[in-house]
């Protein structure tokens, strides 16, 4: 039984589409985040799965239960907004307890919902204030406080922790990862940022123009990218992507950058379909934190490239080298030093690369 | 070199200093001459409405009255006490009472409504209502004399205090809800989303949620229909006469129809009467004009 199920979703404002035939499937307890730059439409595959969008086409199941034409309040799922949308006229108590009454629930288990979860969440001491006399991270957990006393078999996170400050944002970010290694609740959760993404997520959907590009563990998603949309948004700086071809000779497959006669041995790579890879143009795709100064094993690519630029900052510096007119960034410790318009020895990781077709960006 | 321009930016900040002291007492002067302008046919007309008509005649406009004579007052709130003929402001304004309470009631209502449904629960042609009803806003008030005249005498209403509330009502409709709708368009929408979540419906999220934080706008519009009701006077008298007519009506009638001599004095207390409603609830509504009460508790 899948906790949460999504067939063939198409939604349009007018002639505008915003999600085209989505396909998702959540198990329960799982930590699902829909990533994606603005205007992808995961926000509003969040609202449809609370119900507060119409759906032009597909279904959405809440265990195996077809919720499509559902109201919100019936669907069993609570959300938290970017804006915590605590409601301004009530205090801290009568927002968490909201729902409830109107759920009709009775006055006792009202009064033992509140008590255990505001006791959970520390926020036990601010029942009778008002949002306003909140700090942005107090909001923020009143906000999540209202959405556990509703014990919801989801949960829908719509950017919460975008309106924090830098350090806050660190700090509320483990927190929900707690609560929901304590919980264990099936979690939606929106956001814009790769690193919340990463660390929070058991499972990421990387969403463009309405389509979901890779659904996957953060570690394959950040390993084998299925495309170069995928490959450019995750990573910082993101993956290099140099463009040139292969060459397969007597089972051996290589590849060329344009303008060049340096062949990158490339044998050990997992192909999708092995077959017609000769001439075929590509991406090479290797980030820039599996490009070494030193050899670290033995299948290192070793290579020359000069350097063009250097960013310092701090714990890190991040390198541009030329390679054939493509700019190749390369990640270092800081305390290594490298000259500036000087050839420098490096050494790729091949067994970290990822190719993909020029033409359809997938991955091969 | 150094001791040079230190000098000189000791000359320049002289400079400023008298020059930022000249603006100061220009601005206290330019002020004080507006202040004057302003508050001088306030003071004649008090000064006048405490005089007799002898003290009238002999002075001028400035001279300060001879003691505190409230009579003109008590002739213009409760008339002479003789039958035919004599006009006096106390049923009027009780009528002008029964008039702007409901019709400022309704219209403010009525355009809470509208401007929560155009904000938060959008639909199909929004828009277009929106538009229309900003189009209200700039039609004149001659242009509905007559449509109203006859919708009016169709319901049965003509010469009547009822009348006279659903034109106020209607044709305020336009203003309050511009003024709802642009200030529900900045309460996220978010607040409404999280209390359907919750199982809040059409009327609870307006009254509990939106309703409690709108104390700002509905001071505001009620300042704005109510002085605008109060001091009606086109409406009222081209849709009343006689004993349903507003004070205004009755103020103008009171000061044009006296055959023999113009009281001066009681003309001045009847129209500081028929000001003074306006003037209180300025004063009462004017603390609640602050802006902002919610922008606390939606961003951090």
């Amino acid at each position: 039984m899948k906790t949460l199920k999504i067939e063939e979703l198409s939604k349009n404002f007018g002639s505008t589409e915003v999600l085209r035939k989505i396909n998702l499937e959540i198990d329960e307890g799982n930590f699902l985040v829909l990533l994606g730059p603005s205007g992808c439409g995961k926000s509003t595959l969040l609202n449809i799965i609370a119900g507060l969008e119409t759906i032009n086409e597909g279904n959405v199941h809440i265990d195996d239960y077809n919720v499509s034409k559902v109201e919100p309040k019936d669907r069993n799922i609570a959300m938290v907004f970017q804006s915590y949308a605590l409601y301004p006229s009530m205090n801290v108590r009568e927002n968490m307890i909201f729902g409830l009454k109107q759920a009709k629930v009775s006055k006792e288990k009202i009064e033992e919902q509140l008590e255990k979860v505001s006791k959970f969440l520390q926020v036990d001491a601010l029942l009778e204030r008002k949002p306003s006399q909140l700090s942005g991270g107090q909001r923020q957990r009143v906000a999540i406080g209202r959405a556990l006393v509703r014990e919801p078999r989801i949960f829908l996170f719509d950017e919460p922790l975008s309106n924090l400050d830098a350090k806050l944002r660190v700090e509320m970010r483990r927190e929900i990862k707690k609560l929901h290694q304590q919980l264990k609740t099936t979690v939606v959760y929106v956001t814009h940022d790769q690193t919340e993404a990463m660390s929070l997520g058991t499972n990421i959907a990387i969403m463009n123009h309405g389509v979901i590009q890779q659904n996957d563990t953060p570690e394959n998603i950040y390993n084998k990218p299925s495309n170069t949309f995928v490959a450019d948004f995750i990573g910082s700086p993101s993956m290099n992507l140099i463009k040139g071809n292969l060459k397969e000779s007597s089972n051996k497959v290589s590849f060329i950058t344009n303008g060049s006669n340096i062949e990158i041995p490339i044998n050990g790579y997992d192909f999708k379909e092995k077959s017609d890879l000769d001439n075929k143009e590509v991406f090479f795709g290797i980030r820039p934190e599996h490009i070494f100064f030193k050899k670290s094993n033995e299948e290192d690519f070793e290579i020359n490239l000069r350097a063009d630029l250097s960013e310092y900052i701090g714990h890190e510096q991040i390198m541009t080298f030329n390679f054939k007119n493509q700019e190749v960034l390369a990640k270092f410790p800081s305390t290594v030093k490298i000259d500036l318009s000087k050839n420098t020895k490096l050494f790729f990781d091949l067994t970290q690369i990822s190719l993909f077709d020029a033409k359809t960006e997938e991955r091969i | 070199m150094q001791d040079k321009s230190h000098s000189s930016y000791k000359q320049l900040e002289q400079k400023s200093k008298y020059t930022n002291m000249f603006l100061r007492w220009f601005l206290y002067f330019v002020l004080v001459i507006f202040a004057l302008y302003f508050i001088f046919p306030l003071y004649v007309m008090i000064v006048t409405s405490l005089k007799t008509m002898e003290e009238i005649r002999q002075g001028t406009l400035l001279t300060w009255p001879s003691g505190l004579n409230f009579d003109s007052w008590l002739v213009a709130w409760g008339g002479r006490g003789y039958g035919a003929g004599d006009t006096f402001l106390k049923p009027y304004f009780w009528n002008s009472i029964k008039m702007v309470v409901p019709a400022v009631f309704f219209s403010t209502f009525i355009g809470a409504m509208a401007g929560y449904v155009l904000t938060k629960w959008r639909f199909k042609g929004d828009k277009w209502v929106f538009l229309f009803l900003l189009f209200g806003c700039f039609i004149p008030y001659q242009a509905i004399l007559l449509p109203m005249a006859r919708t009016l005498g169709v319901l049965g209403i003509s010469n009547s205090v009822i009348g006279l509330v659903l034109v106020h009502t209607v044709y305020g409709i336009p203003f309050t809800t511009l003024f709802f709708r642009n200030f529900y368009v900045s309460i996220p929408s978010e607040l409404v989303k999280a209390a359907r979540i919750d199982g809040a419906g059409f009327f609870k999220i307006f009254f509990k949620i939106l309703l409690p934080v709108s104390t700002p706008i509905i001071v505001v519009t009620i300042i704005w229909q109510f002085t605008q009701i109060w001091n009606d006077f086109l409406f009222g008298s081209t849709f009343s006469f006689g004993e349903a007519a507003p004070i205004q009506v009755a103020l103008n009638n009171m000061v044009l129809s006296s055959t023999s001599v113009k009281e001066y004095n009681v003309d001045m207390a009847s129209a500081i009467i028929a000001g003074i409603p306006t003037l209180i609830v300025y004063v009462l509504a004017g603390k609640y004009f602050i802006r902002g009460l919610t922008s606390g508790a939606v961003k951090g």
